[in-house]
């Protein structure tokens, strides 16, 4: 398999200013340095809980913004400190589904609208009838008849309104899909069904996706690899049954621990973490995540730890080697869980 | 989920559909507005056709008449000129020209704060600094500074108001601008590659007409308003042109013999800017997304 989006080093930082000419007093550092390599074909879940940069992460990887620093790599094209015009070409390979449904459609336009409007950007020799064919066609790849192109986003309902969300993403044939949180605004039940969505068109359609959660049984569900974030960083990187039989990072175990069971009288340890995540205003020293791991030690603050190998495909960016970490016991994927309960 | 209307009669500006066009019609004050705009409208364009007399006819014998005098129905003025057709006349100016002017003044405000409010940043503060100058003069007297200095005309009159009465636009619409920018379906649009203007005229301006349209029938309630100011003080519309201010003017010195020279132009501004508003306040209750589904 060959890399088809790197990003080396990349940096998100946001100064805060004070009053109109204020100078920056302080720089949120939502993506700190993150190096990070997707291959063609897989679908990578990116987890970590709120605030730490995963969806920032994914939106400067669409270059919804310039990166503060660093290089996102395209196939080996850099893509950062490109204009707007030069981004053009790019735009039609890679393209983002976004988590509320109901921001995420124009409530003043049509279906229809909404889904031909990328074609008029990147194929503008297209007719309207052949446009409105297309999406036509996209809407029933979804799970949507086609008779229903002509209505209004507020006629829909969540899951229906992601769909078409989706759709419109799939609409410029794209070879790379950020997902951000697509089911995180939706019932579990509905979450169930827009995740096969993935699935298939992933299938059918040979897409990569990077997909953005907090939710470990969608990523178990969905990803073949998952990294995990916490406060912009990057903290590990594993198969996704690597990671859930044998984390290598303290707080990748405090992760599982804390995900539901689906197992009716499950009993495991649970480790609570101390306090809140620090700001991401003035991070800790050394390892961003020490001052809520259970096993820092006094050489955690001294230096950033790196992403080492610790496994086939597995890097963790912790220093202790030594530490035996309780796995997630439920790997979400359905039938090894089915297999645990009997 | 509402019911789902007929494909045919959907409009691309949906909000001219269904519930909001009910609620602004069960706004009584609203609606005696709107129908009393369009009897003014209607009598000042068409009533001059059916009166015996036009604006600048001059019948000496009779001036002065009071109201119902013969075929005079609402008198003479001190040139024996008839009000009726006078009133008629000039509310065809007064009219256009607050009209017009809404017309301008919306447009600049809206051209103004779309870009403001859609690429933030230092071009939001630039814009919104001048609006702030802009604000900060007292309107009447630069009006009447630029009055003074310009030829009036009713052209240039029209170009007065639109220019200092455009800033509350401006700010609505930034305002509004700037909170469907952070939406996401302007970052899909965006992530296509979607050219700056398209995603300001066409992903965000149909979501922020409401207040647009709000705020444009308040202001020609105010254009009209001004422009009876100017045009009482003198620096307006010259006579021999009529208009609903300058009859106002002319009508001063003879308020005790002769009432009916300000009461008549004065009710004609009176019923134009109160309908105006009470149309302003009934579509800002139908169109309020808080208020329908």
């Amino acid at each position: 398999m060959s890399t088809l989006i790197e990003t080396i080093d990349l940096k998100q930082h946001y100064p805060i200013r004070q009053g109109l000419l204020g100078r920056p007093s302080a720089t949120v550092r939502a993506v700190d340095g993150i190096n990070l390599r997707i291959q063609r074909g897989e679908v990578l879940g990116l987890v970590g809980e709120s605030g730490s940069g995963k969806s920032t992460f994914g939106r400067t990887l669409m270059m919804m913004e310039q990166p503060t620093s660093g290089s996102v790599l395209y196939n080996g094209v850099e893509l950062a400190g490109r204009s707007h015009t030069a981004l053009h070409p790019y735009r039609r390979r890679m393209q983002m589904v976004f988590q509320d449904p109901f921001s995420s459609l124009n409530p003043r336009m049509t279906v229809e609208d909404s889904l031909t409007m990328p074609l008029r950007f990147h194929q503008p020799a297209l007719s309207a009838r052949q446009r409105r064919d297309e999406a036509a066609e996209t809407l029933e790849r979804v799970g949507l008849p086609r008779s229903m192109i002509s209505r209004y986003p507020h006629e829909f309902s969540g899951g229906q309104r992601q769909r078409i969300g989706i759709a419109r993403a799939l609409m410029v044939k794209p070879e790379f899909i950020v997902a951000d949180e697509p089911v995180s605004a939706l019932d579990v039940s509905v979450q169930a069904q827009v995740l096969n969505l993935f699935s298939s068109i992933r299938e059918t359609l040979g897409l990569t996706i990077l997909f953005v959660t907090h939710d470990l049984a969608v990523v178990g569900h969905i990803a073949d690899r998952v990294a995990v974030m916490y406060l912009g960083q990057v903290m590990e990187i594993a198969p996704t049954r690597a990671l859930f039989t044998s984390p290598r990072h303290p707080y990748t175990e405090t992760l599982l621990s804390a995900a539901p069971q689906p197992a009716v009288g499950a009993r495991r340890q649970r480790i609570a973490m101390k306090g809140e995540p620090p700001s991401p205003l003035a991070p800790p020293s050394g390892c961003v995540f020490r001052t809520r791991c259970a096993h820092a030690q006094a050489e955690c603050a001294v230096a950033r730890p790196v992403l080492r190998p610790r496994g086939p495909g597995h890097l963790s960016a912790c220093i202790r080697d030594d530490l035996s970490l309780v796995p997630g016991v439920a790997e979400a994927r359905p039938d090894q869980a089915r297999k645990r309960m009997s | 989920m509402t019911a789902i209307p007929d494909p045919a009669t959907r409009t691309r500006f949906a909000i001219f559909r269904g519930p909001r066009v009910r609620k602004f019609m069960r706004h009584r004050l609203a609606m005696i507005g709107l129908l009393t705009i369009i009897f003014l409208t209607l009598a000042c364009f068409f009533g001059p056709y059916l009166l015996p007399y036009d604006e600048l006819y001059i019948d000496l014998r009779a001036r002065f008449s009071p109201p119902l005098t013969g075929s005079h129905i609402l008198g003479t003025d001190p040139l024996g000129r008839d009000i009726a057709a006078r009133l008629f006349s000039a509310g065809q100016i007064s009219l256009t020209v607050g009209f017009t002017a809404m017309v301008l003044s919306t447009l600049i405000g809206t051209v103004i704060g779309v870009v403001a409010g859609y690429f933030g940043g230092w071009s939001r503060i630039g814009l919104m600094r001048i609006v702030d100058a802009f604000l900060s003069f007292p309107s009447i007297f630069l009006m009447l500074t630029l009055a003074a200095f310009l030829k009036p005309s009713p052209t240039m009159i029209t170009l007065i108001i639109a220019v200092t009465s455009w800033m509350e636009v401006a700010r609505i619409v930034e305002a509004e601008v700037r909170g469907q920018s952070s939406r996401d379906f302007t970052a899909a649009a965006r992530m296509v590659g979607a050219p700056h203007w398209w995603i300001m005229g066409r992903e965000i301006l149909p979501n922020v007409i409401g207040p647009i349209i709000v705020a444009a029938t308040l202001t020609v309630a105010r254009a009209i308003l001004l422009e009876a100011y100017i045009s009482f003080l003198g620096y307006g519309i010259q006579p021999p042109l009529p208009s609903w201010g300058n009859m106002l003017n002319n009508a001063q010195q003879y308020l005790d013999s002769a009432p009916w020279l300000a009461i008549v132009p004065g009710v004609a501004i009176t019923l134009a800017v109160t309908s105006f508003n009470f149309i302003g306040d009934g579509l800002r209750d139908a169109l309020d997304a808080r208020s329908v589904q």
